[in-house]
């Protein structure tokens, strides 16, 4: 193994860290904001935007990301009315595509996730909250959506993890993230392993911070299962 | 040419071809989950065991192949298999490259992936027994062999199946990709097909039917495999 050599690639490598980056964070706020409209679907009583969201999670969660995102890229440029709508000199862009595609497919299982997180309230909290005169907007953002969000947090920081390494993909599109660098940093010099090694560190200490951040909302967010500190603190 | 003959099963049609590409994408996935069953069982057995360098060596193996994209180890095993293979093949007195067959190749990063999950189902699994069963059955002078064979392994896999049917669904999707080393599987053909007759959109409509078929499909037999290793069990909390 070759230190020289391993840290000529680290610095390739983390050059197109920030393209990561921003496909996953990206696609990690559009996802959630469609997993929210998914989810408020699935779970609303029309029935027609109940079985339309049966379906989406069925299709998003039921078939591989590649593919979706193949559809996206090359798909949609066949149709004359996307091709010279105002849309495309967005829709053109292989960023913007894998973008749309990553937060498409993961409101799919970020709408799962956020259900359970849903049913696991207790019947008995939002029977209370309706007894006290609460209902639709209050009930969801002082009741619903703050119980929910904190039991479906550790099934979501999975998901988020999952994110991290979907971007991979995004480098079949022809965005040149980590994945897509690495790829290219072993066809041209055959030494697999050392690229492998450093591209797989990048993501473990990606995921890391993730892990920890996630922890640490979750500390936050979960007061009342602290024992409660046996001199309070002073308050300010 | 209209659609139904573009995708049918006629002379000039992708039916066929898209059927066995299906077919390939099921083979690379049960051989993966073949793969990733002895993976898992190793390492599962590594990290319930009581040596620390055991554990440490499995908790390193569950963390690096859940943690890395899949594509990265897909590239791992494809291009350091086919240098490997190349390095062999020089010493043996082959001249030039010498390629992993990109069936082996992608059946054994999927499974590499698939046993570092199915790992962590059998550790839950086996957690799972009561620990009195074991202790009985050491009571009674079971030999170590002979207690897996008949305590630990019947109910770790009656546990698993739930976790397996994951898995499984997981490593159908994670084969898409091994489509990168050129292995005709259900992905490959759809691209193939769609750039051949400028069908992007439908071609790739028909590949994601055709694996939503395989998964809804995965999903029923898992669950009547479910439903039969608890036959004898009485019915309880978490199940059908």
């Amino acid at each position: 193994m070759d230190l020289d050599f391993m840290a000529s690639t680290m610095v390739t490598l983390i050059a197109a860290l920030p393209m990561t980056l921003a496909l996953f964070s990206l696609s990690v706020v559009f996802g959630g904001l469609l997993a929210l409209l998914v989810v408020w679907m699935r779970v609303g009583g029309n029935p027609v935007a109940r079985g339309f969201a049966k379906g989406y999670i069925f299709v998003f969660r039921g078939s591989p990301l590649l593919i979706q995102m193949f559809l996206i890229f090359y798909g949609l440029g066949q149709f004359g009315f996307i091709r010279y709508s105002f849309l495309w000199p967005a829709l053109r862009e292989p960023f913007v595509c894998a973008v749309m595609s990553l937060a498409l497919c993961t409101a799919g299982y970020t709408a799962e996730i956020f259900r359970f997180g849903l049913r696991s309230i207790p019947a008995k909290e939002i029977e209370a909250a309706r007894a006290v005169g609460m209902s639709g907007f209050l009930l969801t953002r002082r009741i619903l959506a703050p119980i929910a969000f904190r039991n479906a947090l550790p099934a979501y920081s999975t998901e988020v993890m999952m994110m991290v390494k979907s971007t991979a993909l995004a480098s079949l599109v022809t965005v040149w993230e980590v994945t897509g660098v690495a790829q290219r940093l072993i066809a041209q010099t055959y030494r697999t392993m050392e690229v492998f090694l450093c591209a797989a560190a990048i993501y473990l200490i990606l995921n890391f911070l993730i892990l920890q951040v996630m922890a640490l909302l979750e500390y936050r967010l979960t007061p009342h299962r602290r024992t409660a500190p046996l001199f309070p603190v002073a308050q300010r | 040419m209209t659609i139904l003959q573009t995708i049918g099963f006629g002379p000039s049609g992708w039916g066929g071809l898209l059927l066995i590409a299906a077919l390939m994408t099921l083979c690379v996935t049960a051989t993966a989950l073949l793969i990733g069953m002895v993976f898992g069982t190793l390492i599962a057995w590594a990290k319930l065991s009581g040596s620390r360098l055991a554990r440490g060596l499995g908790s390193a193996y569950t963390t690096i192949f859940r943690g890395v994209p899949e594509l990265l180890i897909i590239y791992l095993v494809y291009f350091g298999g086919s240098s490997l293979v190349t390095a062999i093949g020089a010493a043996m007195g082959f001249e030039g490259f010498l390629g992993l067959p990109s069936f082996a190749a992608g059946a054994l990063a999927v499974g590499i992936i698939s046993g570092a999950y199915q790992a962590e189902v059998y550790r839950g699994a086996f957690l799972a027994i009561p620990k009195g069963e074991l202790e009985a059955a050491q009571a009674i002078g079971m030999p170590r062999l002979l207690r897996f064979r008949r305590i630990v392994a019947p109910q770790v896999f009656r546990f698993a199946i739930p976790g397996i049917g994951n898995v499984w669904q997981l490593s159908l999707k994670d084969s898409a990709l091994v489509s990168v080393t050129g292995l005709a599987d259900l992905m490959r053909t759809s691209q193939i097909a769609a750039g051949s007759t400028r069908q992007h959109f439908l071609f790739f409509i028909v590949g994601g039917c055709l694996y939503l078929l395989l998964t809804s499909l995965s999903d029923r037999v898992f669950n009547r495999a479910e439903h039969r290793a608890n036959r004898s069990m009485p019915s309880g909390i978490g199940q059908a």
